[in-house]
């Protein structure tokens, strides 16, 4: 496909967009669809059809329209009406308030409301509006423009600089400089090199990338193409998680089809670049979000990881320089490439530029996906856009990056979003998982949650992670049920302090995390298990004494 | 000498599924976990005839299979019951009552996470993260996604699927 034949795509996509008065938008990425929202596409299409409305109105699936929480959800286009909890049953007065143009009032979700008008899209900018499975509504949306463009106008030098002028850092979590990744592998003289791109989202409480690879497959392969181009690669990996059997099936089927219109492939959009892209299943290994573990595990290995350096960049899959991204990470690329990096790098803070996707869940009204823009403050993000805590609840803390991360206070909630403030409170960015906790939740228990959750999911290729979570879990064990000493204390903090600086690889160097951020403000909690007591009521302490 | 591709283990049709997806990779070493998904996903669960015979396909040591089967936690080594109760153990779930769903299944079911009923009628399993935590807490019940569970209904639905059977 030329850029012309792309460009009449999208225009024949727009006319026929077009020949309908109105579109019915329904979620059909895994949060809705189990909720029902399959039962009510399909009630919808029925009830247009019996009312004879199918040259009115189309009805469509669509990716994530972020308030997972009030799912299933429709949109109306373009009255802008926002349906939540809708059942199939629903489906009459929702056709009937197109023809009246009023908005159905018991289902109607506030668009005005700080949940929407806070955010900035650009990773999520097609979500919720594109169908996923059509290659042609992508195209319609601008989709591929990017591509065409690096390919036609610039030189790998040329998009590798704007990369790097944006300012774009990983987006997995550890935040290091895209352009610098990028020039390294491009230096390399390797004459086989890979782009992988990093689908394994094992955060429990992350669904970010899940939600982009249900939502705009294509842009992540479009993010991807475009890099192979600036490296100088031939061949690439999505390696997904197993447990997305959604996100699997799209991404094949976007491949598919971007094969097929030339877009992927050999000779993409008739010039001399080619690349293929191919889909490697995980299979629930946490560590095999560890770059090196990820690796060995395309190549069909257990996934331990290796000692770096040497860095994936000079020694990679089967020994070839590799360049390893974030789904989040490729999918900020086109919107970079077509708008250039100066404009990307006015979003954001100094360090951190651009958007962060989070995945907001937990004790929060609004549970769902959102994209802000970096520096906003925890507080904008937990009480206006997440609608603060149910139930009358009281906040507790909030929980940034999984298993790696840590726990945030109250005292905390106006820190500005963004890698490094986040790091200096002793948790980290992690890739976006946002968990919020209330009173009822113990901050002892939660760090034995996550101590039992790496302990699990170590490897055991080194001693201090395999040894040293199971301590730890040990120790938070005997503190939860009351059993432990007045020496526990130091000990989980010298364990943890071992664990930090001995462990192989990013897993067992972060286990402790969870443990320490929790002394460090909720060391109360710590002293009231030890004193036989409980402070969110949550724990049987002293039942064994 | 020339090496011969082995035959399957059994007459079962459903190996050629198998095959297909070793060929799909040209037999090669890389193909090992995708060859043992598409064993799991066809026969459920991975048995020792299945390694031996994706050992011998892509020539590789029956020690590094068996290394890779039992590495990762996707792939099971144990035939599943009929029904699979996953109950989701990630971070939102936990804070909103994972925990109590598990004491259910160990109360109602006697049933610990990677257990199965006597009869064979039900297992029990559970997932880091499924990705709903919206919905949180989250029970996959033969693929099958249920969210804002209380163990009360968790019970309720089980009784349902398992009674539908009988």
């Amino acid at each position: 496909m030329t850029l012309e034949e792309l460009q009449r795509t999208a225009q024949e996509e727009r006319a026929s967009q077009s020949k309908v008065a109105c579109h019915l938008h329904v979620c059909t990425a895994a949060s809705c669809l189990s909720a029902g929202s399959a039962q009510v596409k399909q009630a919808l299409e029925q009830e247009l059809a019996e009312r004879g409305m199918r040259s009115f109105c189309r009805v469509k699936g669509v990716g994530c329209m972020g308030l997972c929480s009030a799912g299933p959800l429709v949109a109306a286009h373009p009255e802008g009406f926002l349906y939540g909890r809708v059942t199939p049953e629903d489906a009459p007065d929702i056709t009937r308030s197109l023809v009246e143009g009023r908005p159905v009032r018991r289902l109607s979700v506030p668009t005005d409301q700080p949940f929407f008008r806070r955010q900035r899209k650009l990773v999520l900018e097609n979500a919720g509006l594109v169908d996923p499975e059509r290659l042609e509504e992508y195209i319609a949306a601008g989709g591929y423009a990017s591509l065409l463009k690096a390919l036609t106008e610039m030189t790998p030098q040329d998009v590798i600089r704007e990369v790097t002028i944006s300012g774009l850092r990983g987006r997995g979590g550890a935040g290091y400089p895209t352009g610098l990744k990028w020039s390294t592998v491009a230096k390399s003289t390797d004459a086989e090199k890979y782009v992988v791109c990093n689908a394994d989202e094992g955060d429990p409480g992350a669904f970010m990338d899940r939600a982009v690879l249900e939502s705009d497959p294509h842009r992540v392969l479009e993010g991807m193409t475009i890099a192979a181009y600036a490296v100088g690669a031939r061949h690439g990996f999505i390696y997904v998680r197993a447990e997305y059997p959604l996100a699997v099936a799209r991404l094949r089927t976007a491949i598919r089809q971007a094969e097929r219109a030339g877009l992927l492939g050999n000779r993409i959009a008739g010039t001399p670049f080619s690349f293929h892209i191919e889909v490697r299943l995980g299979a629930g290994a946490f560590v095999c979000g560890e770059e090196t573990a990820l690796m060995a595990s395309i190549e069909g290995r257990r996934g331990t990881p290796r000692p770096r350096p040497p860095y994936p960049a000079e020694y990679g899959l089967w020994g070839h320089s590799t360049l390893i991204n974030n789904v989040e990470t490729f999918a900020n690329i086109p919107v970079i490439v077509r708008e250039g990096g100066q404009w990307f790098a006015r979003i954001g803070t100094a360090t951190s530029k651009g958007t962060k996707v989070f995945a907001l869940a937990g004790r929060v009204v609004n549970t769902g996906l959102i994209e802000v823009p970096m520096g906003i403050s925890l507080r904008e993000i937990i009480f206006e856009i997440g609608g603060g805590i149910p139930d009358g609840r009281r906040f507790k803390a909030v929980q940034t990056g999984g298993p790696s991360g840590g726990c945030i206070p109250e005292e905390h909630l106006d820190t500005p979003v963004d890698y490094e403030s986040l790091a200096a409170l002793g948790s980290m960015m992690g890739s976006g998982g946002l968990i919020v906790m209330d009173d009822t939740t113990c901050m002892v228990d939660l760090a034995r949650f996550f101590l039992e959750f790496s302990k699990g999911e170590s490897c055991g290729k080194c001693v201090p992670c395999r040894v040293g979570t199971a301590h730890l879990y040990e120790l938070l064990d005997r503190l939860v049920k009351g059993e432990a000493n007045g020496e526990s204390l130091r000990m989980l903090e010298e364990l943890s302090d071992l664990l930090r600086h001995t462990s192989l690889c990013g897993l067992g160097q972060s286990a402790p995390n969870p443990v320490l951020s929790t002394l460090r403000y909720f060391r109360e909690e710590y002293e009231a298990h030890l004193a036989g007591r409980c402070l969110a009521g949550t724990c049987r302490v002293g039942a064994n004494r | 000498m020339n090496w011969v591709r082995p035959a399957p283990p059994s007459e079962d049709k459903r190996w050629k599924i198998v095959d297909a997806a070793m060929r799909r990779m040209g037999y090669r070493r890389d193909a090992l976990i995708e060859a043992l998904h598409s064993v799991q996903e066809t026969f459920g669960y991975l048995d020792d005839d299945s390694l031996r015979y994706v050992a011998q396909s892509l020539r590789l040591p029956l020690s590094a299979v068996y290394g890779v089967a039992t590495f990762y936690h996707f792939f099971t080594l144990k035939p599943p019951g009929k029904h699979t109760c996953v109950v989701c153990t990630g971070t939102a779930c936990h804070i909103k009552g994972a925990p109590q769903l598990l004491e259910m299944m160990e109360r109602e079911y006697q049933l610990k996470p990677g257990e199965t009923t006597a009869d064979g009628r039900l297992s029990l399993l559970t997932a880091r993260c499924v990705g709903s935590c919206g919905l949180a807490p989250v029970v996959v019940l033969d693929r099958e996604l249920g969210g804002k569970l209380t163990p009360e209904q968790l019970r309720h639905w089980l009784e349902k699927r398992l009674a539908y059977d009988a």
